[in-house]
C-alpha cells in the first residue's frame, strides 16, 4: 500500500461506474444460470429419488463427490474440453448446487403430510395432479430454503470463475485485478459487492417465500 | 338448502378377501388388517359402522371401496356395478372420503379445499365458489368468515367439519369415513356426531364409517358390522339387535357388560307402551274421584289442570269423602319426560326421584301417558332373542275394561297409575 493514498479511491469508483455495473451483471449471470439449471436438474433427480428411494443414496453419493471437487480443479479439468468459456465456468457452478438442492427438495417432498397425500389419492387426484397441485406447492418452503443456501454458495464460488477469462468474470475479476495491480479500491469493492449480493439474495428468497407460501404465514396469525 | 340431489347407493361386499404376505409392512405402520371372506350389503342411504379392535380389517374393508386397497379376491359393487369396471379416478371422485387426520391441503384456503373434487371434475369457477360456500354453511361454518382462511388457522373440530364439507362437495352417493371424529376431544366429538346425524337426515348418503369405539358405533349406526381380529365379520345388524343378542362371546365382550344400559340409551320413551293414567281436576267431586281412584290399579289419581298438564298425585286414601278436589291435596309430581327422552335418561330420573312411574308429556306439557319401570323392563325383555317362557304382563289385561269409564274426561286417559 502506498503511503498517503486513501484506502478507497472514490474518484476511481465514480469514473468506472459502467465497468462496475458490467461486473455486477456478469456476476448475476454466473449465479443465476447455474442456480436455474441446477434447480431443474435437482428437481428431476429429487422426484426420481422420492419415487424410488433406492436411487436416493446413489444420487446423494454422486452429487456429494461432485461437491468435493475443488472449483479450480474442476475448471482445469473442463478447460481442455470447453476452453476458456463461460460454459467451463457454469458447469462446475451448476453441479455444486445439486447436492444442496436435491437434499432440500427431497426433504420438501418428504415433509408433505401422509394424511394430505392419502386424502388427495382418495379424492381422485391422478398421480400427476397430486404431484403438481399438492406435493410441489407443499415442498416449496424447504425447496426455497435450499435455493437460498445454494444461491449464497454460488455467489461466493462464482468469484473463482474469474480465472477463466475477463469477459464474464464478475466480482472475481475485480478482486483478481485489484490484487494483481495492488489497487485496494478494486479488490475491496469486488469483495464488498459479493457480500452485499449474497445478503440481497438471501433477503430476496426470504421475501419470496412469504409471498408464494402465504399459508405458512397464516400459522403465526392463527386464532 | 343442501342442493343435494344424489341420495345413497347400495354398497355390496361379495366374498371379499384381502391377504397380506407376512413380509408386508407398509411405511413402518405395521401390517394392515386382513379381511376374510366378507359379504355384506349396505342399503342405500344408511349409515353402516365398521367397528372392531385394531387390526381387524375394518379400515382395509373401507379402503377397498375406493380402491386405495385392492382385494385379493371377491368383488365390491355399487348399485350392482362392479367397482373395478370404472376408471379409478372417476370412482374416487364419486365417493366422499373423510379421514381421521382430515388431510386438508395446508396451502389452500378453506374455500378451495372444500371445492377440491368439483375442481377436479372441471366445474366453472363461479360454481366452485357458490358450492363451497353452500357446503360451509351446511356444516355450520360461516362462509364469509372461514372461506379465505387456511387450515392452520382452524381448530380441530372446525377442520373436521371442513373435511366433511369437502367430502360432500360433488354430492357423492357414498361417503367413506375413517374414524372421522377420532382426533377431537370428547365434547367436540359428541357435537360433531350429533350435527352429522342431523345432516344425514337431509342428505341421506350411504355411509361406511370406521371406528374402534363401540359407543360411537351404537350412536351413529343404522347398521353395525362388528369385526374381529383376522378380518372376520363377527356380527352384522342394527345396534339394538347386536346389543340385545350378541352373536358370540367375542361380540358380547366387545359391546361390553353394560350393553343393557347401552340399549336403554338407544331406546326412547316412544318405543315403550305407555299406560293411561287415572286423572282428576281441581273442582271435581271428591266422591266421584274416590271411586275413580279406587278403580285405579295403584289407587292413585293424577291431578291435572285445564290444559291437561300434571299438577300432582293424590292417593286414594287422601281423597276427602266429601267436597271437591283441590290442588293442595296433590303430592309433587313424578319426573316428567317426553317421547324423545331416552329410556336411560328416563330411568335415571325415576331412580333419582325414587319412583316407579314417570309422566310423559307433550310439547305443551299435557299428559300423554305414564312410563313405568315394568314397561321398560318388558321392552328390554322383548328385544332379547326369544323369551325363555311366556311372560304374563298383567297390567295390560286390565285396561280395556277401565278405558270407557274415563272417556268422559280428557283424551283417552284411563286409570292405571302406580306412582309410588
Amino acid at each position: 500500500m502506498i503511503e498517503g493514498k486513501p484506502l478507497i479511491d472514490f474518484g476511481w469508483i465514480l469514473e468506472h461506474l459502467d465497468d462496475i455495473a458490467e461486473s455486477i451483471l456478469q456476476h448475476l449471470q454466473l449465479t443465476i444460470l447455474p442456480l436455474v439449471a441446477g434447480f431443474f436438474i435437482a428437481l428431476i433427480l429429487a422426484i426420481w429419488a422420492v419415487r424410488q428411494p433406492r436411487v436416493y443414496g446413489l444420487i446423494t453419493a454422486v452429487t456429494g463427490i461432485m461437491y468435493t471437487i475443488p472449483s479450480l480443479a474442476a475448471f482445469a479439468i473442463l478447460r481442455p474440453i470447453f476452453g476458456l468459456s463461460l460454459l467451463t465456468a457454469l458447469i462446475p457452478l451448476t453441479t455444486y448446487t445439486l447436492l444442496i438442492l436435491v437434499r432440500n427438495i427431497v426433504a420438501g417432498f418428504q415433509a408433505v403430510p401422509a394424511d394430505v397425500l392419502e386424502a388427495a389419492e382418495g379424492m381422485g387426484y391422478t398421480r400427476r395432479q397430486r404431484l403438481l397441485r399438492v406435493e410441489l406447492p407443499l415442498a416449496v418452503p424447504l425447496m426455497l430454503a435450499g435455493v437460498r443456501l445454494a444461491s449464497v454458495t454460488t455467489i461466493g464460488l462464482a468469484t473463482v470463475a474469474a480465472v477463466l477469462g475477463n469477459s464474464f468474470g464478475g466480482f472475481g475479476q475485480l478482486i483478481t485485478e485489484g490484487l494483481q495491480t495492488f489497487f485496494p479500491t478494486k479488490y475491496l469493492l469486488g469483495a464488498a459487492l459479493s457480500v452485499v449480493l449474497a445478503f440481497l439474495a438471501d433477503a430476496l428468497f426470504v421475501q419470496l417465500e412469504k409471498v408464494i407460501t402465504p399459508w405458512t404465514q397464516a400459522r403465526a396469525g392463527a386464532r | 338448502m343442501t342442493g343435494s340431489t344424489s341420495h345413497g347407493a347400495v354398497v355390496q361386499f361379495d366374498h371379499v378377501t384381502k391377504h397380506y404376505a407376512a413380509s408386508v409392512a407398509k411405511d413402518g405402520k405395521g401390517v394392515p388388517g386382513a379381511v376374510n371372506d366378507l359379504s355384506l350389503t349396505v342399503p342405500a342411504g344408511k349409515i353402516c359402522i365398521l367397528v372392531g379392535p385394531s387390526g381387524c380389517g375394518k379400515t382395509t374393508s373401507l379402503k377397498m371401496v375406493n380402491r386405495l386397497i385392492e382385494p385379493t379376491s371377491g368383488k365390491i359393487t355399487i348399485d350392482g356395478v362392479d367397482i373395478t369396471s370404472r376408471g379409478l379416478t372417476d370412482l374416487r371422485r364419486s365417493i366422499g372420503y373423510v379421514i381421521q387426520q382430515v388431510g386438508l391441503f395446508p396451502h389452500q384456503t378453506i374455500g378451495e379445499n372444500v371445492a377440491t373434487v368439483p375442481r377436479l371434475l372441471g366445474w366453472p369457477a363461479a360454481k366452485l365458489r357458490s358450492r363451497s360456500e353452500e357446503l360451509l354453511a351446511l356444516v355450520g361454518l360461516d362462509p364469509a368468515k372461514y372461506r379465505d382462511r387456511y387450515p392452520a388457522q382452524l381448530s380441530g373440530g372446525e377442520r373436521q367439519r371442513v373435511g366433511v364439507a369437502r367430502a360432500l362437495a360433488a354430492d357423492p352417493p357414498i361417503m367413506l369415513m375413517d374414524e372421522p371424529f377420532g382426533a377431537v376431544d370428547p365434547i367436540v366429538r359428541d357435537r360433531l356426531q350429533n350435527e352429522f346425524l342431523r345432516l344425514q337426515e337431509s342428505i341421506a348418503k350411504t355411509i361406511l364409517f370406521v371406528t374402534h369405539d363401540i359407543d360411537e358405533a351404537i350412536k351413529m349406526g343404522d347398521l353395525v358390522a362388528v369385526f374381529q381380529t383376522g378380518g372376520i365379520l363377527a356380527q352384522f345388524g342394527t345396534p339394538l339387535d347386536i346389543l340385545a343378542a350378541p352373536a358370540s362371546d367375542f361380540v358380547a365382550r366387545f359391546v361390553g357388560q353394560d350393553r343393557g344400559l347401552k340399549r336403554l340409551s338407544l331406546l326412547r320413551v316412544s318405543d315403550v307402551d305407555l299406560r293411561p293414567p287415572t286423572t282428576g281436576r281441581p273442582g271435581d267431586s271428591a266422591v266421584e274421584a274416590r271411586q275413580r281412584a279406587a278403580a285405579d290399579k295403584q289407587h292413585y289419581l293424577l291431578l291435572v289442570d285445564d290444559g291437561n298438564r300434571p299438577l300432582g298425585w293424590i292417593a286414594h286414601d287422601d281423597i276427602p269423602s266429601e267436597g271437591v278436589l283441590t290442588e293442595d291435596l296433590a303430592n309433587p309430581v313424578s319426573p316428567q319426560v317426553n317421547r324423545r327422552t331416552t329410556l336411560k335418561d328416563a330411568l335415571s330420573m325415576m331412580l333419582d326421584a325414587d319412583v316407579q312411574t314417570g309422566i310423559v308429556i307433550d310439547r305443551a306439557g299435557a299428559v300423554q301417558g305414564l312410563l313405568t319401570i315394568d314397561a321398560v323392563a318388558r321392552k328390554m325383555r322383548d328385544g332379547e332373542h326369544a323369551p325363555p317362557f311366556d311372560l304374563d304382563f298383567g297390567p295390560e289385561s286390565g285396561e280395556p275394561a277401565d278405558s270407557a269409564e274415563s272417556a268422559e274426561s280428557h283424551d283417552a286417559v284411563a286409570p292405571g297409575a302406580d306412582p309410588r
